[in-house]
């Protein structure tokens, strides 16, 4: 239990949350590579997605590509990129958030597009709508809740493979984690921990909300 | 030919035999440790999800709160996980264990709710009218008819186990996550690719291995094909 009192001392100690290497600091800098890395990977991956499920092509990627990113070690790839031609730093870390977001949003925006009802698109299509416009007007509100949990799914995995990336140099709260396994802090790695950790789950409660409410007011405007 | 083979490790390849045939020991004891790991995360998360299942099942009100409960764990960061571990059951192999579990607890208790929902309620009326108990009831009829749900959940968890092992280097039990992890401070690329290689095949052994078993223990479902 002493560990624990120790593990709350700490948190509760503001000289650890200001100063250049302070938690808030540190929050700062996480906050800004998961929004740096979901921008980018939004901007790759939500497109194509878009565009595959539109045109009802290459279903076996979009669907796969979720179940190999499972298999494959984010230690490993964030560990590759550092020692390999991109070296240690912001680059290989957000290359490795990016690569990592873009599964899960590719495979339920994708997965969202294809399971707009068939007989809507006929409708639309009989209606004289072109293919622009039956993407913007039709499919794409029909597929945005699943958009949406792509979206929730990706953000999760960049938060914790942030975290990760603070032991390959990165930056962002996985820093005060390694920087108390370095100097033998245990309060400190513990202490560090838990922030990550409410973090990633305070950012899971506030996205599932999100994506309740866009439910209820696509509701509400469909009755109104 | 043996020139070039040591120009490998000296020139720092990615790809190198000699790495392979002069660190074989160490290669092996890497790969035995990250088997056991998963091994133990996945069967204990089994032991641990059927009874949560089982509860949320009996009792309805408790199922929101299991699943979004395990879905919460499944949010937090390895490295965070393993480190909150840490004052608990300190530097051992529990520790990546213990977190390992904890992630498993979410698809294996998610897909063992499913899997115990499709059952049909007239198999199981009858069943009762046969005067089925409780136990024989779920022994005989509710597991073998969930098994397909359980079954895929235990592949998914086992392949996100195999690659979450890895980050238990840090709390200084990882399998071959430990050699990716002492690869990063010596820039040893032949040893961290091997690894991660390693790593990846294991979970496509692994997986392979649960389709098998899947086959072996529901034999009415390849007759009618694997779909």
């Amino acid at each position: 239990m002493n560990a624990l009192v120790e593990v709350l001392a700490w948190l509760i100690d503001p000289a650890n949350w200001t100063g250049p290497e302070g938690i808030v600091l540190r929050i700062a800098e996480h906050l800004v590579l998961t929004v740096v890395s979901m921008v980018a990977a939004g901007a790759i991956a939500v497109p194509l997605a878009l565009w595959l499920g539109h045109v009802g092509r290459g279903g076996a990627l979009a669907i796969n590509i979720s179940n190999v990113g499972r298999a494959i070690p984010t230690f490993a790839v964030l560990i590759l990129l550092a020692i390999g031609p991109l070296g240690i730093g912001v680059t290989s870390t957000v290359v490795a958030l990016v690569l990592f977001a873009i599964p899960p949003l590719l495979t339920n925006a994708y997965v969202g597009m294809r399971e707009v009802d068939r007989d809507l698109i006929e409708a639309a299509r009989g209606m004289g709508m072109t293919g622009p416009q039956i993407l913007r007007q039709v499919e794409l509100p029909v597929a945005l809740p699943l958009i949406m949990t792509g979206i929730r799914l990706a953000t999760v995995q960049v938060i914790a493979t942030a975290t990760l990336a603070a032991v390959v140099g990165g930056g962002g709260l996985g820093r005060i984690i390694t920087a108390g396994f370095a100097r033998q802090d245990q309060a400190m790695v513990v202490g560090g921990a838990v922030i990550v950790a409410l973090l990633a789950i305070a950012a899971e409660i506030a996205l599932g909300s999100a994506q309740k409410r866009i439910k209820l007011f696509r509701i509400a405007t469909r009755v109104g | 030919m043996v020139i070039l083979a040591q120009d490998c490790l000296q020139a720092n390849a990615w790809i190198c035999g000699e790495y392979l045939s002069t660190r074989r020991e160490e290669i092996l004891a890497a790969l035995v440790q990250h088997v056991d790991l998963t091994l133990r995360a996945v069967v204990i998360g089994l032991l641990v999800a059927i009874p949560l299942a089982l509860l949320a099942r009996r009792f309805r009100r408790l199922e929101t709160g299991i699943l979004s409960a395990t879905s919460l764990i499944y949010t937090i960061p390895a490295l965070a996980m393993f480190s909150i571990l840490l004052p608990f059951t300190g530097l051992t192999t529990q520790t990546t264990v213990t977190g390992l579990v904890l992630y498993s607890l979410t698809i294996l208790v998610r897909n063992i709710i499913t899997g115990l929902a499709g059952v049909p309620e007239d198999v199981r009326e009858a069943a009762r009218g046969m005067g089925y108990g409780a136990a024989r009831m779920l022994v005989q009829v509710d597991f073998p008819l969930a098994l397909p749900t359980v079954v895929a959940g235990l592949r998914i968890a086992t392949v996100s186990t195999i690659a979450l092992a890895t980050i238990g280097a840090i709390v200084g039990n990882g399998g071959l996550g430990k050699l990716m992890y002492e690869g990063l401070t010596t820039e040893f690329h032949a040893q961290v690719l091997t690894a991660t290689v390693l790593v990846v095949l294991l979970a496509v052994v692994a997986d392979l291995l649960l389709i098998g078993l899947q086959r072996a223990l529901m034999p009415w479902r390849r007759a009618v094909g694997s779909s």
